[in-house]
């Protein structure tokens, strides 16, 4: 375990204003599995949201912010696969920080893998008996490959999957189309309400069909659009982060 | 109109809407199922891509040899830079042979070319011989998909037209009787015909063929019966060697149906005696294309369809949500390279999901290039409200206690307001979707209280 590392919490804009309860479990889970973790207080956002939009150009001092921000650390760790892939692949280049910019590919890791990839957790000991429902998110799923495709022609992995499955009593639940977007997709779920909607009511009918009790993911952008719906038309699902699970699960 | 706007008029009837979307993922999982028996699936999608590579960077060259062992062939080949001039080859070729009825088995190109049209202004019978086109062009639609022209209409509604068009009889909704029907039709129409037209599917620089693949057999009914072939190809569908098709062909009709080979592969070489085989090259923005270093690989496209069948999006929206030739997400990457105003909200019609690229069959980055030109049409678009609320989001971010002010500010007002206002029609989000109740504080808060 790199105990000795710096480690730097990057916390989506909107988990900060909307769910705080996420990023708590995620720094809970980190420090419990024995991380060193501080959160640089002066952290906003990442630039996705524009970028996606089609204002890449306009992100250049958010990305500079960023990157000045999170310099000092050897790991950047976020609950979000979605923002990890942005910047990644997506931050514009910053004149005078090629370098650093290069760096930040190799130090910035989504939660679950880190958990699986770093830190190679294998034996987590907790419980948590319900019949869960994994969301695998697009950026995710197949920007940042935390789970096998199942477009491609390649043997099953999850790193998800691999966190949960460590968790005694809880069901990972198998569904019908296993990787197929909600519909949130950022300013989509705005631009194109009534097929966001009715692709996240697709996605929420897949994990009621097979006894889902509670959907999880790596993205709360997804969860908030699902739940969203869920709630509007009094579905019994439950949603959690999967760092809420297993904060929740191994305490 | 808009994607947005025609993609909830498609939503409106739910069940059909709901039939579309299972209907073609039942053909993205049979696609699954196929290619995955292959065990070198991955590397296949590998080598055609970069078979591609190769054709685009020396296209000129391939095109010029393929040219050169055509005529050598006995086939008279055509350069077109636009549709127009390819509308004009093709009609010219047609008044020399005084011929005043043609059959067309499916070609894209010919519908990006609007051939149809133009050739029926010039008072000639155009028929196309693909049942699904067939079908299309007796309601005098487009094809709504490139694979599965007909794929919007169920059989009720086939049964419907070929009652008022073909005279079978009211209600018999029965494919094979409708099948039947259509075959006797099209009989007569590929018996009257002099020229047949067909699109190509692989043309091989080393030897001058040409590869037209069908289910239907109807691209062979068409030109055997004929005197004169006339073959539309988009120049991009050079191949270098015959041996290539060997990696092209297996991709192909697994991606596009689930088919372990389509059923009629039909190579052309040399015109018959007494025949003749014309073959129209066409440019048609395709060498625009190229020069965009960002996009050119959307040229490698062998229009399989499986990026269809795939999208979340086409599958809920339908073909024509998306008003261009080639719908789904490789027309979003094609379509604003023709005319980026007219198709500027494709680009938008996605989430960014990634599927498309995992399952092109030439490993076409169409996600990315959906984000790319994304930044090109904002930059076309110039300053508006948008950009200007992109430039001052960006301001906040960059300073720290702006974003602080600006969220309290937004959770504060989501707190106080009344969800009439919350929920009202000028919030879109909250049209369907509760929005997330909003915390007292938020991690910022929580952080410096608990850890700093």
């Amino acid at each position: 375990m790199p105990l000795n590392k710096k480690i730097g919490l990057f916390i989506p804009c909107y988990v900060d204003q909307f769910y705080p309860n996420v990023a708590i479990a995620t720094l809970e889970l980190l420090e419990k599995l024995g991380c060193q973790v501080s959160y640089p207080i002066g952290q906003t956002c990442c630039g996705q949201p524009m970028a996606n939009a089609g204002y890449e150009r306009d992100t250049v001092g958010t990305t500079r912010h960023f990157v000045e921000t999170f310099r000092e650390y050897d790991y950047i760790i976020a609950p979000s696969g979605s923002c990890v892939l942005h910047i990644k692949d997506h931050a514009p280049a910053i004149a005078g920080m090629e370098k650093e910019q290069e760096s930040l590919h190799y130090k910035i890791f989504e939660l679950t893998e880190f958990l699986t990839d770093v830190l190679k957790v294998e034996n987590l000991k907790g419980s948590f008996p319900h019949k869960v429902g994994y969301h695998a998110s697009c950026h995710g799923q197949r920007g940042l490959r935390l789970g096998s495709s199942s477009e491609l022609h390649q043997p099953f992995f999850s790193k998800a999957k691999q966190l949960l499955d460590q968790i005694a009593g809880l069901e990972w639940v198998e569904l019908t189309r296993t990787d197929e977007c909600c519909g949130f997709g950022g300013t989509f779920a705005v631009t194109e309400e009534a097929l966001s909607v009715q692709m996240g009511k697709d996605r929420l009918q897949d994990h009621l069909a097979h006894g889902v009790e509670i959907l999880t993911g790596g993205d709360m952008s997804c969860i908030m659009h699902l739940e969203g719906i869920a709630k509007r038309n009094q579905q019994p699902l439950k949603f959690m982060h999967i760092a809420e699970i297993l904060n929740q699960a191994i305490s | 109109m808009s994607h947005p706007a025609k993609a909830s008029e498609f939503l409106q009837d739910a069940d059909k809407a709901k039939w579309h979307d299972e209907t073609l993922w039942f053909v993205r999982d049979k696609r699954d199922t196929i290619s995955k028996t292959i065990p070198e699936w991955e590397e296949l999608r590998a080598l055609a891509s970069r078979i591609k590579d190769n054709v685009l960077a020396n296209l000129d060259e391939y095109l010029v040899q393929f040219e050169e062992k055509a005529k050598a062939n006995g086939i008279q080949v055509h350069w077109a830079k636009d549709a127009e001039e390819h509308n004009q080859i093709v009609l010219s070729i047609l008044q020399r042979h005084h011929c005043k009825a043609i059959v067309k088995s499916k070609s894209i190109l010919t519908e990006e070319c609007h051939l149809n049209p133009y050739l029926e202004k010039n008072g000639i019978e155009v028929v196309d011989t693909d049942l699904g086109e067939r079908i299309v062009q007796l309601l005098n639609q487009p094809p709504s998909h490139i694979v599965l022209p007909a794929i919007h209409l169920k059989k009720r509604d086939i049964s419907e037209l070929f009652h008022e068009k073909l005279q079978t009889e009211k209600g018999n909704e029965d494919p094979a009787y409708l099948t039947h029907a259509a075959r006797l039709h099209l009989r007569e129409k590929f018996l009257g015909a002099k020229v047949a037209i067909t699109g190509v599917n692989f043309g091989v620089a080393e030897t001058g063929e040409f590869v037209v693949c069908t289910n239907e057999g109807n691209a062979d009914m068409g030109v055997h019966l004929a005197d004169v072939h006339i073959a539309c190809m988009g120049i991009e569908k050079i191949i270098p060697r015959r041996k290539d098709l060997g990696v092209f062909l297996r991709l192909l009709a697994r991606s596009a149906t689930g088919q372990p080979i389509t059923n009629y592969n039909s190579h052309f070489r040399s015109p018959s005696p007494e025949k003749e085989i014309h073959i129209v090259l066409v440019d048609n923005g395709r060498t625009d294309q190229l020069a965009r270093e960002k996009f050119k690989n959307s040229l490698k496209c062998i229009r399989c369809g499986a990026c269809m069948n795939t999208c979340p999006i086409y599958r809920r929206s339908g073909g024509y949500s998306y008003g261009s030739v080639v719908p789904g997400p490789i027309g979003s990457i094609l379509s604003p390279g023709l005319d980026v105003k007219k198709y500027s909200t494709l680009p938008f019609a996605s989430t960014l999901c990634g599927s498309c690229t995992d399952v092109c069959p030439v490993k076409i980055n169409i996600h990315e290039q959906l984000y790319e030109w994304r930044q090109e049409i904002t930059k076309a678009q110039g300053t508006n409200a948008k950009s200007i609320s992109m430039k001052i989001a960006n301001g906040i971010f960059t300073v720290p206690f702006a974003y602080q002010v600006t969220g309290a500010m937004m959770r504060g007002a989501l707190r106080i307001l009344p969800d009439s206002i919350t929920y009202s029609g000028l919030n879109t989000w909250g049209k369907q979707r509760d929005l997330p109740e909003t915390p007292k504080e938020t991690f910022k808060d929580w952080y410096k209280k608990n850890r700093s």
